[in-house]
């Protein structure tokens, strides 16, 4: 039978809804197991076992952390041989994505990154140049490894709860020889909105905000979204870096995008053109934002989403 | 430097207490690519990306710029310090070398052979590190942090796993002291300050630098730089290793996807926010 394993990174206190998908695909191609790294807690363990994982994979190492990326690849392709997988699964991030290069190198595994779907067979489906084509692709090697982007499966809990053997696996004593090392790190404070590239809802504001994301984070709220940002916000320094959808920025596909004072330049929709509905509002009718909006407003967005903002709160009580 | 050991190896570079800090080789990766404000198409039996209207990867040019400033930093070409411009690709992308070196690379690299096509990440890395190692002990490979047609960001890391090296990943600043590297990399929910000894491969974000433009006395100097056009035989790797034929991945089907329909569109006559509430609740988004 077909064994999947997924790498599971440091969830600290719960399981990420990212991670709970790639159990639920991990399932849906046969035997599934937990390669884990970092603190394991009781809720976390249960979750892994409700979700139907036969076994967890746990190094032997503790220090994989304190560097970048390479350890935890060569970490994961013991967990490979030692498990049997025939297909990893990762997250989309961009460790993920850096962990599955390395390690498709050390296991001449073949590497399929941004995939949104995954056939019983193993054949993957993703959308490339910035969504303008949906393809399939398949590994040709013996282990696939996949990232998979969030947001690409419904969560399923397994029909009977596993009791997963915990086994350890030898991290290999050169593992972190020639990686770079984390010397710091500083935490940004946690905004209590859901995680721009899992939610469900993004409202996004660019250079016709001029400044002031308020009326931006107030729907978000309402809605109770994320906040995202074209380049031009985030160069000029009125909101971080982090909040960036686009090209260089964070890849969203939300049910519900909704644009603010952004004119749709290639390297955002590069960002959010895949989401479901597309919602812009845009005092320029010229602007290219209107060419992919499934609902565009033309008028100005200081009126525009206050009103929608309090017209939700009205709604909803 | 005169003279140096092999990239990976124990004493790889001497002690970085010298006062007279040594001079740099770096090997900057440019890609040839589809340029992104046209339409871009996957074509022919592999599915590969449509090359015409082709320019240096935008993304590549932050690397150069990383590049020329720390070759700046100690004295220039002058000082005897080394860019190298590195591409990869059909006889178009030398003219992602040539750009290269009016921007102020010192010398360009065009690794090119028909057996290269429809390379996945697995393939371009093994072709790009034996051209790398073809070019003898560099001190940091640059390279962009995603190339604007794969998308991928494996390239990288897979170049550090096959070159043996340190990788430093998503660099928004970049250090170099002595030969210690240091960078700011941001992570979801965090930013952390990363740390290597050259020899290293480096990717650098778009928020590292400000690239800058190819200027009229560049553009005449890189008539006069040298261009090395290499195939597969000159840097030791066999067809079957590369293309479609060496890749661990294949694309089996490829659907443009429906262009968006535009939508219904409205003016503001004081009212659209409330409009706005209705569609969604219309589409059961609230
Ligand atoms: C290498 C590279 C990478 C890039 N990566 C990204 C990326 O990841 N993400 C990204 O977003 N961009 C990216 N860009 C930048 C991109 O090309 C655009 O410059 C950027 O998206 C523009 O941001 P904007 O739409 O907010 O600003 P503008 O293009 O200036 O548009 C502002 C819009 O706001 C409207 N407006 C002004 N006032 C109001 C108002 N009161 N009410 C309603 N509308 C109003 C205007 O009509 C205008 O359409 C990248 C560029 C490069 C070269
Ligand atoms: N064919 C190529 N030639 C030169 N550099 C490349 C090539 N492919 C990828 N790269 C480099 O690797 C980086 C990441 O590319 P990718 O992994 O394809 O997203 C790019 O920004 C380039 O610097």
């Amino acid at each position: 039978m077909a064994k999947a394993l997924v790498f599971i990174d440091n969830p600290g206190g719960a399981l990420k809804k990212s991670s709970l998908e790639l159990l639920t695909i991990a399932r849906s191609l046969g035997e599934s197991a937990v390669a884990f790294n970092g603190e394991l807690n009781d809720d976390v363990a249960a979750s892994i076992a409700a979700h139907g994982a036969a076994a967890i994979y746990r190094p032997s190492a503790t220090d994989l952390d304190g560097y970048l990326v390479a350890p935890k690849a060569a970490y994961l392709a013991a967990a490979v041989a030692a498990s049997g997988a025939d297909t990893v699964l990762l997250e989309n991030s961009a460790d993920g994505k850096e962990i599955a290069a390395r390690l498709g190198v050390k296991l001449n595994a073949g590497v399929i990154t941004d995939v949104v779907g995954v056939d019983a067979d193993g054949t993957a489906h993703k959308s490339v140049l910035a969504g303008a084509y949906t393809t399939t692709a398949k590994a040709r090697t013996a282990v696939a490894v996949l990232t998979v982007k969030p947001n690409s499966v419904d969560v399923a809990e397994a029909p009977a709860a596993g009791a997963p053997e915990t086994v350890t696996v030898e991290v290999p004593a050169d593992a972190a020889a020639t990686a770079a090392r984390i010397t710091a790190r500083s935490e940004r404070p946690a905004t209590g909105r859901p995680e721009l590239t899992e939610a469900r809802v993004v409202v996004a504001g660019g250079r016709g905000v001029d400044g002031d994301f308020g009326p931006v984070e107030a729907l978000a709220d309402a809605l109770g979204g994320a906040v995202g940002a074209s380049r031009a916000a985030t160069d000029a320094g009125w909101i971080g870096h982090d909040y960036q959808v686009g090209q260089t920025g964070k890849t969203v596909s939300p049910q519900l995008y909704i644009s603010a004072g952004i004119s749709g330049a290639i390297q955002q929709k590069a960002g959010m053109q895949t989401s479901k509905v597309i919602v812009a509002i845009n005092k320029d009718a010229e602007s290219p934002v209107f060419e992919i909006a499934d609902f565009g407003i033309i008028g100005d967005l200081f009126k525009v989403l206050p009103q929608a903002t309090e017209e939700i709160k009205k709604r909803k009580g | 430097m005169a003279m140096r050991p092999a990239a990976g190896h124990p004493q790889a570079r001497k002690a970085a207490s010298n006062t007279v800090e040594e001079t740099l080789k770096i090997v900057v990766l440019v890609k040839h690519v589809p340029d992104a404000q046209f339409d871009r198409h996957l074509t022919g039996q592999g599915n590969t990306v449509d090359r015409d209207e082709s320019i240096l990867s935008e993304l590549d040019e932050y690397a150069l710029e990383a590049a020329l400033q720390l070759s700046e930093a100690r004295g220039g070409a002058k000082a005897g310090n080394e860019v190298i411009a590195l591409s990869m690709g059909p006889a178009g992308a030398v003219n992602s070398v040539k750009k290269s070196l009016q921007i102020g690379a010192s010398s360009g690299v065009h690794l090119s052979d028909d057996a290269l096509a429809g390379s996945d990440a697995a393939a371009t890395s093994l072709a790009l590190a034996a051209a790398i190692r073809y070019l003898g002990p560099v001190d940091l490979v640059l390279t962009g942090m995603a190339s604007t047609d794969g998308e991928t960001s494996l390239v990288p890391a897979q170049l550090a796993e096959r070159l043996g090296l340190p990788q430093i990943t998503f660099a928004s600043a970049l250090e170099l002291n002595g030969s210690t590297l240091t960078a700011r990399r941001d992570g979801d929910g965090h930013s952390d300050t990363v740390e290597a000894t050259l020899p290293a491969v480096v990717s650098v974000t778009d928020q590292i630098n400000e690239p800058r433009y190819p200027n009229f006395k560049g553009i005449l100097a890189a008539k006069k730089k040298k261009i090395t056009t290499l195939a597969l035989s000159d840097i030791g790797i066999d067809a079957s290793q590369v293309g479609a034929a060496g890749s661990l991945t294949v694309v089996e089907t490829a659907a443009a996807r429906p262009p968006r329909t535009a939508g219904t569109i409205i003016t503001d006559e004081g009212d659209a926010g409330i409009k706005l509430v209705d569609f969604l609740a219309a589409q059961k988004l609230l």
